[in-house]
């Protein structure tokens, strides 16, 4: 188990250094050049263009340049200032962060709750009634692309109704998160819960089922712990990667809920050429995919231990 | 271009210039919302993107942060709703030959900080904005000024032989002049803008903290930045100048979306819009009823022409003519009416209104005449290829009047036109200074100075900053340094009136349409009324209690 996690920490390495690297690069091989972009349509002489590019260390070749950064991020912790505003880019990142984790939170808490709860709902009822409602709501789901999800919410609950405020406040309160939240948990929510029902399903008619059932055990018993335990492993794989995606891909909730995050800054970012923001953002959300994966495998130990670890 | 200096209309020539817009919607003069006793302390909160850069007087260009540094910062002189002068910091600018010029201050003002502002206040901030080693991107506003060549080379790399415009000298603590390099008649218009407020003596010990937290002179003083978030600023109570706030101070609220602060203004949370998304406009009329705000500003759209492209330039220079045929096949009134929801008044002139020397209908070729426009381009000798094709970046909203524009010249004239879209206004960029631009490209300029000069000189004149399409004209050159060297104001704005008349026989340009601010505000507030920039003037604005 020990050498399993070492050996997993440090194939980390070149996974990282390689995502870096790549973004690195394919940032910079976009058209456009963001000291230009400064000045916008009236552009500026070019002593001054040579000194702002000086100022910020873009007059270097490309692998110094990635070599600096490489190494001020791993010595110092330091990521860098942004090209524009000259803002230390931990802070930017400090700032985006904590709200899309909020976010990002109460959208896993909701898919996980009622995604799996639905799942075993349908699961236990396979070819019933209830199964084909869920089945419906989970197509219906799956089907609405996230902004028409987005608006209709706000439409009938800030607009018809008025129970919550259309947009996301400077100061980020639990309540105001609550729609935005189920907006972006409800594409997963609908596969943890058909991901959850067709494992169940399927695992009811196993051998080990009839003999539980057999042995005479109590209900609860036979679904909490044979059926349930067995059942999660491919739901846990998606929600651990979820995850990661959920903390990286919300641009389009956060556009219309006006919320300050990660998805905007990476657009944001990739628009303005940002190098080093995109990279300071792409190194976190590597380390967020990179521990989640190892978490969720060590997870499945647990869930089987016919699963074992050297 | 961007985010010029906000200027400050008096109530009643708010008045004249909606009626001069013809088209009714925003009414707010300031004065006649008599109902609702008013708050004189009341904080009031406007839609704001983050700004860009630190809020230096030097770099800040665009319009994010030119509306805070509006409040921040008051210059010496600033302009009204005609262009004509009104004195702020300043008590007199003065000059005989338009070469030298003496500035007298008015006594008695401070910084926020306390420290008084003195002429040394504004020729120290001069002589560090123009540093090249500042890297400021407004520096070249300097260049009238002798001296600046040595301050600011031009060059890559140059290092700068001296660190003082030799153009400006202290006379005492309330005056000093200002020589320049030749006769700038309008230059006291250019005094207006934000490059050229006073810094006080503590923003040179620390210039990056003097960026995060601006300490100006003006009506409104710096009091947090929380980015991304918000900005705010409250009423300085030591202002000495006329412009003085109605309010108690200002929260700039940060939108990630226009549509996102229009719900908000909808439902209370923010009081004043300085634009609105294209999904809107439609119904923003009826939602806001008298609140709705429809006023032209000073900008212009253009579509201006790539003269280094091979298109226009072999096998023979392309003929004006043709580019005039052009013009004249774009039906600029059905375009602004439909694709543009009515945000857009058709230009008939290069120059915007709200400036200096602004003549309606300036020039014919911006009348839809689509058998006029088949005979010039015939007389001109066609357009090679019979294909053109105009640039524009896709993330701007600008693909739809672009495709309409080209339907309309390829259905009166023929030729076939096309989009080319850029992924975004980066990529357009770098093509325009890379020389990478076909045929044609969108293009616009919004005021820095309201005078006529701004949308001539420097666009047209042979390597100004604002002329990325290479067009050069000695011609036109010489008539543009004729008007420049005009013994006075009136007699260069009358110059670059007739340069504008006669620009037909050039065309550096297409001229489009003007720029409308369409906006609104919420009902705490009244007296919202909008500069020649587009940008709401804050120390109007009245908030209810």
């Amino acid at each position: 188990m020990g050498r399993y996690v070492a050996r997993r920490l440090l194939q980390m390495i070149p996974v990282f250094l390689g995502t870096t690297l790549l973004i690195f690069l394919m940032v910079h091989s976009l058209p456009g050049d963001p000291v230009l972009a400064m000045f916008g349509d009236k552009g500026a002489d070019p002593a001054t263009l040579a000194a702002k590019r000086h100022e910020l260390g873009l007059d270097k070749s490309l692998p110094e340049q990635y070599f600096a950064y490489m190494r001020d991020m791993i010595l110092h912790f330091d990521f860098g200032t942004q090209i524009r505003n000259g803002r230390p880019v931990t802070e930017v990142l400090g700032e985006a962060f904590p709200v899309t984790l909020q976010l990002a939170f109460l959208a896993f808490t909701f898919e996980l709750l009622f995604g799996i709860g639905l799942g075993i709902i349908a699961g236990l009822r396979a070819g019933r009634l209830a199964d084909n409602a869920i089945l419906i709501f989970t197509l219906l789901i799956i089907s609405i692309p996230v902004f028409v999800l987005g608006f209709l919410i706000k439409m009938q609950f800030a607009f018809n109704l008025g129970w919550i405020a259309p947009n996301v406040s400077t100061e980020v309160n639990w309540d105001e998160l609550i729609a935005p939240a189920i907006v972006l948990g409800g594409l997963s929510l609908a596969y943890v819960a058909r991901l959850t029902r067709t494992t169940m399903a399927e695992n009811l008619r196993a051998d080990y089922m009839r003999t539980a059932i057999a042995k005479g055990l109590p209900k609860r018993r036979i679904i909490g712990v044979h059926l349930m335990r067995n059942s999660m492993i491919p739901v846990v794989t998606f929600l651990g990667t979820d995850i990661g995606a959920l903390m990286g891909g919300a641009v389009v909730t956060e556009k219309i809920f006006n919320i300050k995050g990660v998805g905007g800054l990476i657009a944001e970012s990739i628009s303005r050429r940002e190098g080093t923001t995109l990279v300071g953002l792409v190194t976190i959300l590597v380390i967020v995919y990179l521990v989640t994966s190892l978490l969720i495998d060590l997870l499945y130990a647990v869930l089987d231990p016919r699963i074992r670890y050297a | 271009m961007r985010g010029a200096k906000s200027a400050k209309w008096v109530a009643g020539a708010i008045v004249v210039a909606l009626a001069a817009t013809a088209c009714g919607g925003g009414k707010s003069d300031g004065g006649s919302d008599a109902k609702g006793a008013v708050d004189p302390n009341g904080i009031f909160s406007i839609e704001l993107g983050e700004p860009e850069k630190p809020l230096l007087t030097g770099d800040t260009m665009e319009s994010n942060g030119s509306a805070v540094m509006a409040g921040l910062f008051s210059t010496l002189v600033d302009y009204k709703a005609d262009g004509s002068l009104e004195m702020i910091n300043a008590e007199s600018v003065t000059t005989t030959d338009s070469k030298t010029w003496t500035v007298k201050l008015k006594p008695g003002w401070t910084f926020h900080d306390g420290t008084p502002v003195t002429s040394k206040s504004f020729v120290d901030a001069w002589n560090w904005n123009a540093n090249v080693k500042n890297a400021q991107g407004l520096a070249s506003w300097f260049a009238d000024i002798k001296g600046f060549d040595k301050v600011h080379p031009e060059a890559e790399g140059a290092k700068p032989t001296s660190d003082k415009l030799d153009g400006l000298k202290i006379v005492d603590d309330n005056t000093f002049t200002i020589e320049l390099n030749t006769a700038v008649p309008y230059f006291a218009h250019k005094l207006a803008y934000i490059v050229f407020a006073p810094l006080p003596e503590s923003f040179y010990k620390d210039p990056k903290a003097g960026g995060e937290k601006p300490v100006g002179n003006g009506p409104y003083k710096f009091k947090s930045w929380d980015h991304k978030k918000q900005i705010e600023i409250t009423r300085f109570d030591g202002y000495k100048g006329p412009n003085k706030a109605k309010n108690g101070g200002v929260l700039f609220k940060n939108y990630t979306t226009l549509e996102a602060a229009y719900e908000d203004l909808k439902s209370g949370n923010v009081d004043v819009l300085r634009q609105l998304a294209p999904k809107d406009l439609p119904v923003y009329r009826q939602d806001l009823g008298d609140r709705a705000v429809d006023q032209a500003y000073s900008a212009i759209q253009t579509i201006a022409v790539a003269f280094y492209a091979d298109q226009w330039k072999k096998p023979k220079q392309v003929d004006p003519k043709v580019i005039q045929g052009l013009s004249m096949a774009i039906d600029r009134a059905t375009i602004t009416k439909t694709v543009l929801n009515g945000t857009r008044e058709p230009a008939t002139g290069w120059v915007a209104k709200g400036v200096l020397g602004y003549q309606p209908n300036a020039v014919d070729v911006t009348k839809f005449d689509p058998a006029k426009a088949k005979e010039l381009i015939k007389a001109g000798g066609g357009v090679p290829n019979n294909k053109i094709s105009i640039q524009y970046n896709a993330d701007g909203g600008h693909k739809e009047w672009v495709e309409a524009v080209c339907n309309s010249i390829t259905q009166s004239t023929g030729v076939q036109c096309v989009g080319d879209g850029k992924p975004d206004f980066q990529a357009d960029l770098t093509a325009r200074k890379t020389k990478q631009v076909k045929s044609l490209y969108r293009s616009g300029w919004v005021l820095d100075y309201p005078v006529n000069a701004n949308f001539i000189s420097d666009l047209f004149r042979t390597g100004a900053g604002g002329n990325q399409g290479d067009f050069s004209n000695k011609e036109l050159d010489a008539k543009i340094a004729k008007a420049d060297s005009a013994k006075t104001l009136d007699e260069s704005v009358k110059a670059y009136q007739a340069i504008e008349k006669d620009l037909v026989n050039y065309m550096p340009s297409i001229p489009l349409w003007y720029y409308k601010v369409n906006a609104g505000y919420s009902e705490k507030v009244s007296g919202v009324a909008y500069g020649q920039d587009g940008d709401p003037i804050l120390t109007g604005v009245e908030v209810k209690k």
